[in-house]
């Protein structure tokens, strides 16, 4: 990210050289066939399984394609009108919306407890707590959601943890409800990672110099205090970068609900994700072109959250330099 | 426990500025008892499912379910790990996962070195437009490509290798990786590769005898970040191995684990233990580098 923002790129200052560029383009290129070489691997490679997907969905989208090994027809827009018409479209990305608009805050409010507890002075074992909390985030995802399986059982521990508390009257099984397989599934995901959004913000927390913590004491600002007016007006850069970053992951989820709930019970937690492969692998005939259709549509609305972060990543580089 | 004692070293750096501070001898604030106590318990929270999966793998069947929160098996019934093993195929799947980590860890160094060298010292012509293209597709999802990426795994004749495997995950993608090095070659001074071509060294010997070896720290980042990925990835794997069992992850052999043997709840959990003690092993042993590379993504 910082590359192409912060480069210097000392020698190419377009206004000045573009004449004596395009001139010598032949000869630069003779010049630096090395380069091209050393960049050949990735440009082989991203040009093949990054570049060449991200336009042929495009293509894929307006064909009606039931299976690999089968050559698909062109049908136009027919794709995108099936998808605006189909309940069960638009049933994932309400459920793809309601678990980023509930997980992301949720995660990210959490972990910045967390790191300011962790960050404290005063609490002991900091070290330790940070490696516990670290360490669902480097479990594989697909087995966290099969091991939670278990865990959530209706005769498992979470339920017996429950019904000691008195939340709930009888042994239930969370993920075999409607009501609440996606809060499962997203209690389940802020469980998994929590800990490297904690790291983001101990990351964060480490900006603030000392000294505005001192001039904070000499001002007589108590802890409480000192937390409201000083520390959180000085993260909120930080917040739009760690929101958005938790965002992209929000969109990510396959592999954690595919093996936790499998998008059901009757599709309550079929997230966009599930749709597309279930849609493309899953089913007995595939569906390749309305899945590519539906991929596509789901990439522009990454591609929103991107642009966003663009905005959003610059406004708080703006800000943090203001602020220093 | 090897990790509390583990992460002391880097707690100790940043200690001896705190313990001299002036707040060393305050009371203990009713706040702060409370927020121990809910650190304690979201401590437990995040243990417990690890310590719970551990002593289900050594349990009898009857035993997982209803002998409520008891973690101490009746009776250490190692055969579970055996059967996992064994018969449900998690030795070759074991295999597979090592085998297609470490191929896509190779790509990604390489070719990720490669580009960022240039990309971080050379101005030439296109390298803007390479950029964009790294910036458009930064966030893209992977469940995006999954279907073009399957079509051409299958054209090149590669639907079910091990090399179709780990091209996939390892050819396209991994901007991050290729950014790092960039950033890091530069702010290498000029005067390494001035020296070494007055000694006489071409492009590709500075590369590989001065350039990549300085870059270590670099290498060890995207090693773990490509690691934990590879090791972790899921949905790619499961769409090329679906048809053929050979190939098949630990996460892969998990979902059909649970498919095929749906009730053997004992082996499930040996299973899933097999599966993550490597990755923890490696977190555990290295966790300091781990949370540095993670948290370098966000301090930039």
């Amino acid at each position: 990210m910082t590359l192409t923002t912060s480069a210097p790129a000392p020698a190419i200052s377009p206004t000045t050289a573009k004449e004596p560029h395009r001139l010598s383009l032949r000869r630069r290129l003779r010049r630096d066939w090395w380069i091209y070489l050393f960049l050949l691997p990735t440009l082989l490679g991203y040009g093949a399984y990054t570049v060449y997907p991200l336009v042929a969905s495009w293509w894929y989208a307006f064909l009606d394609w039931p299976g690999f090994a089968m050559t698909g027809t062109f049908t136009g827009l027919d794709n995108f009108r099936r998808l605006l018409a189909d309940d069960l479209f638009w049933n994932a990305f309400r459920k793809s919306l309601l678990f980023l608009v509930v997980a992301v805050p949720a995660r990210v409010g959490l972990a910045l407890l967390l790191a300011l507890w962790l960050n404290s002075r005063r609490t002991p074992f900091s070290g330790f707590f940070r490696t516990l909390f670290f360490l669902p985030v480097v479990t594989t995802g697909a087995i966290i959601g099969i091991v939670f399986t278990l865990l959530l059982d209706a005769n498992g521990p979470i339920s017996l943890a429950l019904v000691w508390a008195g939340i709930t009257d009888s042994p239930t099984n969370l993920v075999a409800s409607a009501g609440t397989s996606l809060y499962a599934g997203i209690a389940v995901w802020v469980w998994k990672w929590l800990g490297i959004t904690m790291i983001y913000w101990l990351a964060a927390l480490q900006t603030i110099p000392r000294d505005v913590h001192e001039a904070a004491m000499l001002d007589g600002a108590n802890a409480r205090k000192e937390l409201w007016h000083v520390t959180l007006p000085l993260l909120v850069p930080f917040l739009v970068i760690i929101t958005l970053i938790d965002t992209v992951g929000a969109l990510n989820v396959f592999d954690l609900m595919q093996t936790l709930t499998g998008g059901g019970p009757s599709f309550s937690s079929e997230v966009i994700e599930i749709f597309i492969y279930r849609t493309a692998f899953a089913a007995t005939v595939p569906q390749l072109g309305y899945a590519s259709a539906a991929a596509v549509l789901f990439g522009l609305l990454t591609m929103v959250l991107a642009v966003v972060q663009a905005v959003g990543v610059r406004w708080a580089r703006r800000q943090t330099k203001g602020a220093s | 426990m090897s990790a509390a004692t583990a992460i002391r070293p880097e707690s100790a750096e940043g200690a001896p500025t705190r313990r001299r501070g002036p707040r060393r001898g305050r009371n203990v604030r009713p706040g702060r008892v409370v927020a121990l106590v809910a650190l304690t318990a979201a401590a437990l929270l995040w243990t417990y499912p690890f310590l719970w999966l551990v002593s289900a793998s050594l349990k009898h069947p009857s035993e997982i379910f209803g002998s409520g929160f008891d973690l101490v098996p009746d009776e250490f019934v190692w055969e579970n790990y055996t059967r996992a093993w064994v018969e449900a195929g998690f030795a070759s799947y074991f295999v597979n996962t090592v085998l297609i980590t470490a191929g896509t860890v190779l790509v990604v160094v390489i070719r990720s070195a490669l580009a960022g060298y240039v990309l971080g010292r050379f101005d030439f012509a296109g390298k803007k437009i390479l950029i964009g293209v790294f910036l458009v597709t930064f966030f893209l999802p992977e469940g995006y490509t999954i279907i073009p990426v399957t079509q051409l795994t299958d054209q090149l004749g590669l639907l079910n290798t091990h090399a179709g495997v780990i091209l996939g995950l390892g050819a396209g993608g991994q901007i991050a990786a290729t950014l790092l090095y960039a950033g890091y070659f530069r702010g290498l001074p000029k005067e390494l590769e001035e020296s070494a071509r007055l000694d006489g060294a071409g492009q590709f010997r500075i590369f590989f005898q001065v350039m990549l070896p300085l870059a270590w720290p670099i290498t060890a980042t995207v090693v773990i970040l490509t690691f934990l990925f590879a090791w972790n990835t899921y949905l790619l794997p499961l769409v090329f191995t679906l048809s053929e069992p050979d190939l098949r992850t630990l996460a892969i052999g998990m979902t059909v684990f649970v498919g095929e043997y749906g009730q053997d709840w004992p082996g499930m959990a040996a299973a899933a233990v097999i599966s993550l003690v490597p990755v923890i092993g490696v977190f555990v042993v290295l966790q300091r580098k781990f949370v540095d590379s993670v948290a370098g993504a966000v301090k930039q």
